[in-house]
């Protein structure tokens, strides 16, 4: 007879790991990835190896060499944020950028302080912001999408996002409605990716079919996502009811930028988001709020990336301060 | 939509694999082992001393103290000495142990199988009975039936409530009960409605137990006052703050008991204890246990008596397999690691569930991901992955406004961990040295 095991209860446990947690995401990634590879070629698949190999590779050798610490890059946390960082830049990014990128993604945000679980900051975001404020011309010139086996329609190789356009004319004095001819076509464009952008947040239907997957997986809840756009379409909708001319309306913030990247993929990363539901919505309707208030008044087109990186820095005081329900506190008769 | 609590709670694989498999009773064993301490609360004093002739049914220990309680000779023979035995805690406790010779019962002590269902005894000599068969507890917990029958001063019971939930996976001793002896069970809730004084009284059973429910339904359809409610599959819904509040929507505050909320819970195998006790005065001398396990050659329900070795009821189940790693009394959720298996059947033994050896280590410890399941699962609305840190930060007085005395210990959170932490074992830590201090505090 083998020697009996004695431990604490429970004595069973579920089958979910970080590993099939992580790899769930990546999955959710993939519909975002084909329409990213669709319309942006070969160019995609290069950002998106470089960036991948790239923080895996940083991963391998902090832990190896620095750290000296059991090296974890199978937990496949590493591939995300590759992944995240690539979908976060434009498709010609040159690859020095990117592996710059994915240093401060990885070592700077994630490894320094303490690896996956310990990081206070979203890695991919922190690249992101970091490559924008360092790179802003090849961090701003977006190539014009081309779908697979189709025509390139101008000369053009880059152009402005939807949202650019929309801010320069704005600030210029014209109105919503001048701009509008401008962007065509543009629920239907914008919700498929055909516009200019970051390769993995132009297209929102795919983004979302990956989130609809990972809310089937429950690796993401309802609370921040909703409340995010919830937070965003309740102010974004107040200044378009107070004047549609001067402000572009709720649908368009929606579909348009990183919203939709920034919704279901960035501030619903477990780590950097707040542990109770009241927390979490939050965070996510403060995310929301932040984005228009960039978008509509800051010097920046778009405010996804500086909106859930300040929010990030509130988790541990909202934490603090939102308590989940408990049992027994409020007592009904 | 099928009622349930709402707070947290997960649904771990139901494995109810003895569900279809009668009540056998178990041949009595050569040697029975009866500790003193079976129930919650002081142990019971030794009546019986090393050469003593024990009949079935003997008083053979007494339970003096306010939280005690009675214990009886499970079987017939000569007390060979009265020693520290091994039992489930792992630790030696003082015990009986009989020679057994034959099986000869205690006068007085009705065996018959008719059934009794007039009740003649008042309120007061019910619960004098039940505190004088022994009665505990049988879900687990074995805290004296008869003193959670005594209705504080000032307070009032209007509901009892009959936990026939058996949430933990793998267990059906309760499921088979309501099956077998649901005519007997009833007459035992009707008895316990008589002592708490209350019209009303709720059987709870989760809805993975269509026959059970149907059963119970069928005999009480007639009766006033009883009400059977099918539950949501949802673990811990056995655990008694959460079954109240599925069952009538009522919260019991922290740090209270149910009475608070008017409602009192008695488990299902209790009730029919209840019943042989009162109406066929017949001492806490036998239960079901369910013996179970993937591997297990004949997995089964059994009728055990008090004091069997585990060891004898593993051989009727088709013996130990060869691949188990890890034999656990109660069940996978909230038993215990058992180091032996010369350890006794108790009154709190409700399954002997054994795992294979791939399924009885835990998997590695990773940082935690702040995922935020431990939390969404908790029961009790706690932060598990908190409390964690605050106890290895040794932290204690934050330890303890976040509220760790709360914690029930169902698991939940340790058995939904993606990183695999330890957390309830921090959280038991946490609440071992904030009860310390609130009892040092106490007493200044």
């Amino acid at each position: 007879m083998n020697l009996l095991k004695v431990s604490g209860s429970p004595h069973v446990h579920t089958d979910e790991s970080i590993k099939s947690i992580m790899y769930g995401v990546i999955y959710a990634m993939v519909p975002a990835m084909l329409i990213s590879i669709y319309f942006f070629g070969l160019d995609a698949v290069r950002v998106l190896l470089i960036s991948v190999i790239a923080c895996v590779m940083i991963e391998f050798l902090i832990e190896k060499y620095i750290l000296k610490s059991a090296v974890t890059i199978t937990d496949g946390s590493g591939i995300v944020t590759g992944v995240l960082l690539a979908f976060n830049v434009p498709s010609n990014l040159p690859w020095w950028i990117l592996v710059i990128g994915a240093i401060v993604s990885i070592g700077i945000a994630k490894m320094s302080f303490g690896g996956l679980g310990k990081n206070i900051f979203n890695p991919a975001l922190v690249g992101r912001v970091f490559m924008l404020i360092s790179f802003p011309v090849q961090m701003t010139s977006w190539p014009i999408p081309k779908p697979l086996f189709a025509e390139r329609i101008t000369d053009a190789i880059t152009g402005p996002t939807p949202l650019a356009i929309m801010k320069e004319g704005l600030s210029a004095g014209k109105t919503v409605s001048q701009m509008m001819p401008e962007i065509p076509n543009y629920v239907e464009n914008l919700m498929t990716g055909f516009q200019g952008g970051s390769m993995g947040e132009v297209s929102a239907f795919a983004l979302i079919l990956g989130a609809l997957y990972m809310f089937y997986r429950k690796i993401i809840t309802w609370q921040i996502p909703l409340s995010y756009i919830g937070g965003a379409v309740l102010f974004s909708g107040i200044l378009w009811l107070i004047n549609p001319d001067k402000f572009v309306d709720p649908l368009f913030h929606l579909v348009t930028g990183g919203m939709m990247l920034g919704v279901f993929y960035m501030a619903t990363d477990m780590v950097s988001s707040p542990m109770s539901a009241k927390g979490q919505i939050l965070f996510g309707a403060g995310a929301g709020i932040l984005t228009i208030l960039i978008r509509v008044f800051g010097a920046y087109p778009e405010g996804v990336s500086f909106a859930i990186l300040i929010m990030n820095a509130f988790v541990p005081l909202i934490d603090r301060g939102f308590k989940p329900v408990r049992f027994g506190e409020v007592v009904k008769s | 939509m099928l009622k349930t609590f709402k707070l947290g709670g997960v649904h771990p694989a139901e494995n109810k694999l003895t569900e279809n498999k009668a009540i056998e009773v178990l041949p009595i064993p050569k040697v029975a082992y009866i500790p003193f301490s079976q129930h919650l609360g002081a142990p019971a004093r030794a009546l019986v001393q090393k050469g003593d002739a024990v009949k079935t049914g003997q008083l053979i220990a007494k339970g003096e103290a306010f939280i005690s309680a009675n214990i009886h000779s499970s079987v017939s023979g000569k007390v060979l000495k009265v020693d520290d035995v091994l039992d489930a805690s792992g630790y030696k406790r003082p015990a009986v142990v009989i020679q057994v010779e034959g099986d000869e019962w205690a006068e007085g002590i009705n065996r018959s199988g008719e059934i009794i269902r007039e009740i003649s005894l008042g309120q007061k000599e019910i619960i004098q009975k039940i505190n004088e068969m022994g009665v505990v507890g049988l879900g687990g917990a074995t805290f004296p039936s008869h003193v959670k029958l005594m209705v504080p001063e000032g307070k009032r019971a209007d509901v009892l409530i009959i936990n026939g939930v058996e949430c933990e996976p793998f267990l059906t001793a309760d499921h088979r009960l309501m099956l077998e002896k649901g005519e007997e069970l009833i007459v035992g809730v009707r008895i316990l409605m008589i002592a708490l004084g209350v019209k009303k009284a709720i059987i709870g059973i989760e809805n993975n137990k269509p026959d059970a429910i149907s059963n119970m339904k069928k005999i009480t359809g007639n009766q006033e006052g009883i009400d059977v409610q099918a539950l949501k599959v949802k673990y811990p819904q056995g655990a008694e703050k959460q079954l109240i509040k599925a069952l009538i929507n009522r919260e019991v505050p922290s740090g209270k008991l149910p009475i608070e909320v008017g409602a009192v819970v008695h488990n299902a195998g209790t009730a029919y204890a209840v019943y042989e006790a009162v109406q066929k005065n017949k001492p806490l001398v036998e239960r079901v246990v369910t013996i179970t396990g993937k591997s297990v050659k004949n997995p089964g329900n059994f009728l055990v008596r008090i004091g069997t070795p585990i060891a004898e009821l593993v051989e009727a189940a088709g013996g130990l397999p060869e691949d188990t790693g890890k034999v656990i009394g109660g069940g996978p959720m909230m038993g215990k690691a058992l180091n032996s298996l010369d350890v006794p059947i108790i009154k709190g033994t409700s399954g002997i569930l054994m795992l294979p050896v791939e399924e009885s280590g835990r998997n590695t410890v990773l940082h935690c991901i702040r995922c935020s399941r431990c939390v969404s699962v908790c029961p009790m609305g706690l932060e598990p992955y908190l409390l964690e840190k605050l106890v290895m930060f040794e932290d204690f007085e934050r330890t303890e406004k976040e509220r760790v005395m709360d914690c029930i210990e169902c698991g939940s959170c340790h058995y939904t961990c993606p990183a695999n932490r330890p957390l309830l074992d921090y959280i038991r830590l946490g609440k071992n040295k904030v009860g310390a201090i609130i009892r040092t505090r106490s007493k200044k």
